[in-house]
């Protein structure tokens, strides 16, 4: 595959791993958080930490659109399609994860409600238009990547007047999340978490641009460096942080030239402002209420909230007590030290949302890196 | 005398315009006519041809082997293949992967009312001409309707009988640490063709689906001498899934080249657009073998002799793991697990 297999090359990365273990240091640890679940994830498929030095650990970080997401708000989409009988369009991984009463969007589908996979918004613009005497509602999730979409859809729908058409709006913001956890006490006071930098994420990235991280750099002193999703990119990240710690700077950086400028897509932000608006507050799976870290419709496309439009209300509703997922969103756990991963919770019966998503951190390490944890624990 | 009906006339079933109606499986004359006219028209052997509740057939050598499959593939129609020659392909591999030479075929069809009969004996032809290709006879059949809306066009159920000479023994709890896994050719190509049709996601890519028949190759594999312990098609859920249950059942550890896995380009462009694995992407005209580590370059030479297996490549080995792990080396020189597909990853692929 041109363009991507240059990215994906054995023998420069290779010489890359040679030159990150000739640059770190042997005598410190170095600490990196990757923010976003796109990177987890290309780490554990490639077998990026097979070629790091010992003391160079990764840290997965919160930004898995689908792990995030508490149980109320699935519960919501529940509720719309087994009682208001929307068809309700959701993207795959969503599908299974857990909600209250031993439900997901699964098994109310299973129960006859109308859910159905949609791989883009546009798909659940054309349900809409196929099916103009029943409501459709588009559950929207994820980071700044996909809320312009979503923004173009529901401008669509209102040039179109489809009036049964509407959007359960749960997307979030990558810096506000960043800034929680580097406010977490973990991380500020108690130092549980060492974290030494963040590989900055990549598809993000190209929608905001590289300049919203500055602020983190300069008034936490934590270097970011933003990378593409392919494992060079990843490989080549780490380089640059190992780099920034040893020469004592906290700078942002980016790895991603081809695609990230620092001003990002104006169109797309532009767009973004003239749908949505901040909410005062949005509750994030591990993170807790996070004041203005999510968006909401603006009130002259009311009529496209399906908040709204079915009078919703959102009641919190706390985590299968044993299920680790806040600490390992916030990196404060990794997936073994959860005491039900892989055994009670696993990718066929995820009790919590990290283990659904293949970007999220229980998923990830079950289904590509658990031969990991007997060769450190022999049977 | 006008007005008066013919004697032994029988309006002919009409298979450019017409479709199937609730009497198709009623058990009257219009089910005796399907059968008759499009079923047997293009099935017919001399089997088929006793007309009885059931086939008395003559016993091969050997044990038996018996497997069965129903197939509820959407789109009917798809790029390189259809259900009909599906349904041939699924089971004769299913059979012929136990070492075995498949023979017979019955075929159950759960038709929908209105489903269109020119669509229907595409189908029929299309299953016709894939077990004259395998060399297999179907020699029994069931015909039921259900109303519009309680089926999807059309079902197939199809089981296979066919009989494994004396000394061979293929299962899958026999892999050994230090035997060589080898893969008959490209993996994904089918899962990737159903999906580039799909609906919701057609996309303009030139991959064909691998629908085929496998005995012939079997049959080569077989002759060759080498020591094969398992042979099985990664069907549903694809490599990753086939590998695993054998890891499982031999309760061995299998390592993988992610290098020498044959993956046509546009399948894997295609997987990566979609975010998909190609190692967890079904076939239907593939299979993997397991030989002992010396015999391994005389099965290559072998399978690459054959039509079907000329992609045929080594891809990994067997290795002593109490926990059964498949493991891979990763092309960027890292390593991780191959494990089994989690969820649904793409309903009705065959």
């Amino acid at each position: 595959m041109k363009y991507v297999d240059e990215f994906r090359d054995g023998e420069v990365a290779q010489g890359l791993a040679r030159a990150i273990a000739a640059e770190v240091w042997p005598d410190r640890r170095y600490n990196f958080m990757e923010f976003c679940g796109g990177h987890t994830h290309a780490i554990s498929r490639y077998g990026v930490p097979d070629l790091l030095p010992p003391n160079v650990r990764m840290i997965h970080g919160p930004g898995c659109p689908v792990c995030v997401l508490p149980i109320g708000r699935i519960d919501l989409a529940i509720k719309l399609a087994l009682e208001n009988g929307v068809i309700l369009c959701t993207y795959a991984d969503t599908m299974r994860v857990p909600a209250s009463d031993g439900l997901s969007l699964m098994r109310a589908k299973a129960r006859g409600g109308d859910v159905r996979m949609v791989y883009a918004v546009t798909d659940a613009l054309k349900i809409a238009r196929d099916n103009p005497g029943k409501d459709v509602v588009f559950f929207a999730i994820g980071f700044e990547t996909t809320t312009p979409p979503t923004a173009v859809a529901v401008r669509q729908a209102d040039a179109e007047q489809l009036k049964n058409f509407s959007v359960l709006c749960c997307h979030v913001l990558t810096p506000s999340a960043i800034m929680n956890i580097l406010e977490s006490p973990e991380v500020r006071d108690l130092g549980t978490v060492p974290l030494d930098g963040f590989i900055g994420p990549a598809h993000v990235s190209t929608v905001i641009g590289s300049r919203p991280y500055e602020f983190f750099a300069e008034e936490y002193r934590k270097p970011v460096v933003i990378a593409g999703f392919e494992p060079l990119d990843v490989m080549q990240a780490i380089r640059m942080l190992v780099r920034q710690v040893n020469e004592g700077r906290a700078m942002v950086e980016n790895e991603f030239t081809r695609a990230v400028t620092p001003e990002g897509n104006a169109k797309a932000q532009n767009l973004v402002s003239e749908v949505f608006e901040l909410r005062r507050s949005f509750e994030w799976r591990g993170l807790g209420e996070v004041p203005y870290s999510a968006l909401k419709i603006r009130e002259r496309f009311a009529e496209y909230d399906a908040e709204r439009r079915f009078s919703l209300e959102y009641r919190p509703v706390p985590d299968n007590k044993a299920c680790a997922c806040g600490a390992i969103l916030r990196g404060v756990k990794k997936p073994t030290d959860c005491k039900i991963f892989g055994t009670v919770c696993t990718p066929e019966n995820p009790m919590g949302s990290c283990m659904v998503s293949s970007e999220g951190a229980c998923a990830a390490h079950y289904t590509y890196g658990r031969h990991k944890d007997v060769e450190e624990t022999p049977p | 005398m006008s007005g008066q009906v013919k004697k032994g006339y029988a309006r002919p079933l009409d298979i450019k315009h017409g479709c199937v109606d609730m009497s198709h499986g009623g058990g009257g004359r219009a089910m005796v006519q399907l059968i008759a006219d499009l079923f047997a028209e293009h099935l017919s052997n001399e089997y088929l041809a006793q007309g009885n509740d059931g086939a008395c057939l003559p016993q091969g050598e050997g044990r038996m082997v018996v497997s069965t499959d129903s197939h509820v593939v959407s789109p009917l129609f798809f790029p390189g293949g259809d259900i009909g020659g599906l349904s041939v392909h699924g089971t004769v591999n299913d059979v012929a992967v136990m070492g075995a030479t498949p023979l017979y075929l019955t075929a159950g069809f759960i038709l929908e009312e209105g489903f269109p009969l020119a669509d229907l004996a595409r189908i029929v032809e299309s299953m016709a001409k894939a077990a004259k290709d395998a060399g297999v006879k179907l020699v029994a059949g069931d015909t039921k309707v259900v109303e519009q809306g309680k089926g999807d066009g059309v079902f197939i159920t199809t089981t296979g009988v066919g009989f494994l000479p004396d000394g061979i023994h293929l299962s899958g709890n026999l892999a050994q640490p230090g035997d060589v896994l080898l893969v008959s050719g490209s993996v994904g190509d089918h899962g990737m063709a159903i999906m580039s049709k799909r609906e919701n996601l057609s996309f303009d890519a030139p991959i064909l689906s691998d629908s085929t028949a496998l005995n012939g190759l079997t049959a080569a594999m077989l002759a060759s001498g080498a020591t094969i312990r398992v042979m099985r098609d990664p069907t549903r859920g694809g490599l990753a899934a086939t590998i695993n249950e054998i890891a499982h059942q031999s309760g061995v550890g299998i390592h993988l080249e992610e290098a020498a896995i044959p993956v046509k380009p546009e399948v894997d462009a295609a997987c990566e657009l979609l975010g998909l694995d190609p190692l967890n992407i079904a076939n239907e005209g593939k299979l993997i073998a397991i030989c002992a580590a010396e015999d391994a370059e005389t099965l290559l030479a072998a399978m690459r002799t054959h039509p079907q297996g000329q992609q045929a490549a080594i891809i990994g080995k067997v290795v002593e793991d109490p926990h059964g792990f498949v493991q891979m080396k990763t092309k960027f020189g890292g390593r991780r697990m191959v494990d089994w597909l989690s969820g649904e990853q793409l309903p009705r692929i065959c």
